[in-house]
């Protein structure tokens, strides 16, 4: 008998590790000060975009600069659920996903008719029709932006019961609730991610990047596959983006679908890390971060700093920072590669 | 007649954006790079045309000649240390390589000139126009539309008259043969992407003396380019000029209507041709 696994030892290890930080991170409120919490929001949200890209580009092959168009239409659908209907921010949230989802679809139809660096530009204009129309939107604060009102942001669901558990103020507990739903949306986007690659959609996805014609004629529907990747993809960035602006309560066209914030700096954080694995994105916003704290004084310098880092790596290391640890030690965290246990090879002498 | 007026004010508007996209057009068409600095750049060689003409006392005609040559040196040199070590059949390399030069470049800007937004000065052209009749019109877009022709039929004289055209045909047809035949396609590119900063310099010029400019405002120009080129079709620079009349016209006009939606109706006249014909108008080369 023998069958195909991805178990591995280092696998298994690193499974237990992420269960204990999940829990260890959801204790932190009790010790960490505000500003952490702050800090580790920050973190945890541009992994989560980070991990999004990486499925979209390194696995998809589906090069998109235009994922902003769907963390700004996720934080305006959940403004627009708090502010028009009236919606408890936290449940306004989902709204987000769907609105983005909604949005991926005549995405989808259009670019999908375009090929490689066409794509990539594509996806951009659609961000930007989509920045140009939701700035016409008065009722949500026109080119200037809005804020979430007052009554909203006093009786979040949840705040109150943090504010007893940890004696904290409400706008604390606002942070630390924001926080835990970063941590949430974070495992269940990385988990989601290394559950898709290692399912049988994971298997035709990494054929279909890998080559297209191959997988076709081995029956993979490519065209499906691509689908899926790009709608899920979406929906999971406009949940993300709904969460980041419920914890700033501020918004704004420029912000909210700012190229260089919700894309530029994710495809920095994948590609320092290591495009294609799912380490790389994780290892990637801890550089990203270490930088920002590191070069914080210098201003624009920093950013000027991480893109030529970011060219560095492309031309030196085209794994990323992950690609060369992985390659020296043949480590995998997150292994998805298909083995054969069991199998033993007899014969030959027959 | 308004709407005429409209008309005339948006070809002449084309003629900046087919400028903007010149450059990208050469590139493209050739090595399939997808520059994503390129509007930025753009703002650089302004920086650098502004430079020359309050540094150095030159007028801003001077100043872009001065210029021209630096900029062939840097689009040489970005081409041979860099960009010729991440083409090949993917895409993302190239892509990720110039998003992350477009961020430094801004930012290197943002710390060298601020963010003040600055404007070259053209002495008497800036608000002299032309009495045509049926409609005025400005001399100074009446110049850039008149350079965007220049620099087209140039570029085309260039394409199909020289042997570096012929060298750059061959290689945008393909690459390997053209090595066959004794020709050195990263020696051409760094040629091609020269010659693109070059023209980049003339956009630079022109976005400059016409209206304000500062570090960010690049990959909106970026943006315009690359809908020029695609809206014309890979490799074709006369249908780059399309492209970027199309686009000056739907602003022109959407603007007429509400000035909100300049921009807006740019972007959505590229959607609409993108869905009609995804290879652009006027397609020469196969990709």
């Amino acid at each position: 008998m023998y069958r195909l696994t991805t178990r591995t030892r280092a696998g298994t290890a690193t499974a237990i590790a992420a269960l204990v930080l999940v829990v260890a991170g959801l204790a932190l409120p009790a010790i960490a000060s505000r500003g952490v919490i702050q800090d580790l929001f920050f973190i945890l949200t541009m992994l989560t975009l980070a991990q999004i890209w990486n499925l979209l580009a390194g696995y998809g092959g589906l090069v998109s600069v235009g994922q902003q168009a769907f963390v700004g239409l996720g934080a305006y659908a959940m403004f627009a659920g708090v502010i028009l209907l009236g919606w408890n921010p936290v449940w306004a949230i989902p709204l987000g996903g769907l609105a983005a989802l909604v949005l991926a679809v005549p995405t989808a139809f259009f670019a999908f008719r375009l090929q490689g660096a066409y794509f990539a530009i594509g996806t951009w204009v659609i961000a930007e029709v989509t920045r140009l129309l939701v700035a016409q939107w008065k009722t949500l604060g026109g080119g200037t932006g809005t804020s979430l009102p007052r009554e909203a942001t006093s009786n979040i669901v949840g705040t109150d019961m943090i504010r007893t558990l940890f004696s904290v103020r409400e706008a604390a507990a606002r942070d630390i609730l924001a926080y835990w739903l970063a941590l949430v949306l974070v495992v269940a986007v990385t988990g989601g991610i290394y559950w898709l690659l290692r399912s049988r959609l994971g298997l035709a996805l990494a054929a279909v990047r890998d080559n297209v014609e191959a997988a076709r004629s081995v029956g993979v529907d490519a065209g499906r596959i691509k689908w899926a990747v790009f709608l899920i993809a979406a929906a999971a960035t406009g949940l993300t983006g709904a969460l980041i602006f419920m914890q700033t309560a501020r918004i704004s066209p420029d912000a909210a679908f700012a190229v260089t914030d919700w894309t530029a700096y994710v495809i920095f954080i994948v590609v320092i890390g290591g495009i294609g694995t799912i380490e790389g994105p994780i290892l990637g916003v801890i550089v990203f971060f270490v930088l920002r704290s590191a070069l914080a004084d210098y201003g624009s310098w920093y950013l000027m700093t991480l893109g030529l880092i970011a060219i560095t790596v492309m031309l030196f290391a085209p794994k990323g920072l992950w690609g060369l640890i992985s390659a020296r030690s043949g480590l995998h965290l997150f292994p998805v590669r298909r083995k054969l246990v069991g199998l033993k090879i007899e014969g030959g002498n027959g | 007649m308004i709407w005429l007026d409209t008309l005339v004010q948006g070809i002449l508007l084309g003629g900046l954006y087919a400028l903007f996209a010149a450059g990208l057009s050469l590139v493209f068409g050739i090595m399939r790079l997808v520059n994503l600095a390129h509007g930025d750049l753009i703002v650089f060689a302004a920086y650098l045309v502004l430079m020359g003409v309050t540094m150095l006392g030159l007028s801003p005609w001077i100043a872009a000649l001065v210029a021209m040559p630096l900029m062939f040196g840097l689009g040489w040199l970005l081409q041979t240390v860099v960009l010729n070590r991440v083409l090949g059949k993917d895409i993302l390399p190239p892509l990720l390589v110039t998003f992350g030069l477009s961020v430094a470049l801004q930012n290197g800007l943002l710390e060298a000139f601020s963010a003040d937004s600055r404007r070259i000065p053209a002495g008497s052209l800036e608000g002299a126009s032309l009495n045509l009749g049926l409609v005025t019109v400005g001399v100074m877009p009446l110049l850039t539309f008149a350079s965007a022709i220049a620099v087209i039929v140039a570029l085309n004289g260039l394409f199909y008259h020289t042997a570096l055209g012929r060298a750059f045909r061959a290689t945008s047809d393909d690459a390997v043969t053209a090595g066959l035949m004794g020709i050195e396609p990263k020696r051409i590119f760094a040629m091609a992407t020269g010659i693109a900063m070059v023209v980049v310099t003339i956009a630079a010029l022109y976005l400059g003396m016409r209206s304000n400019f500062d570090p960010s405002i690049g990959p909106a120009r970026l943006i315009y380019a690359f809908e020029a080129v695609i809206i014309g079709g890979l490799g074709s620079l006369w249908g780059t000029l399309a492209g970027g009349v199309i686009i000056g016209v739907a602003q022109t006009f959407g603007a007429s209507v509400n000035p909100e939606w300049q921009i807006l109706a740019g972007h959505i006249a590229f959607l609409i041709v993108m869905l009609l014909k995804p290879r652009g108008l006027f397609p020469r080369a196969v990709d």
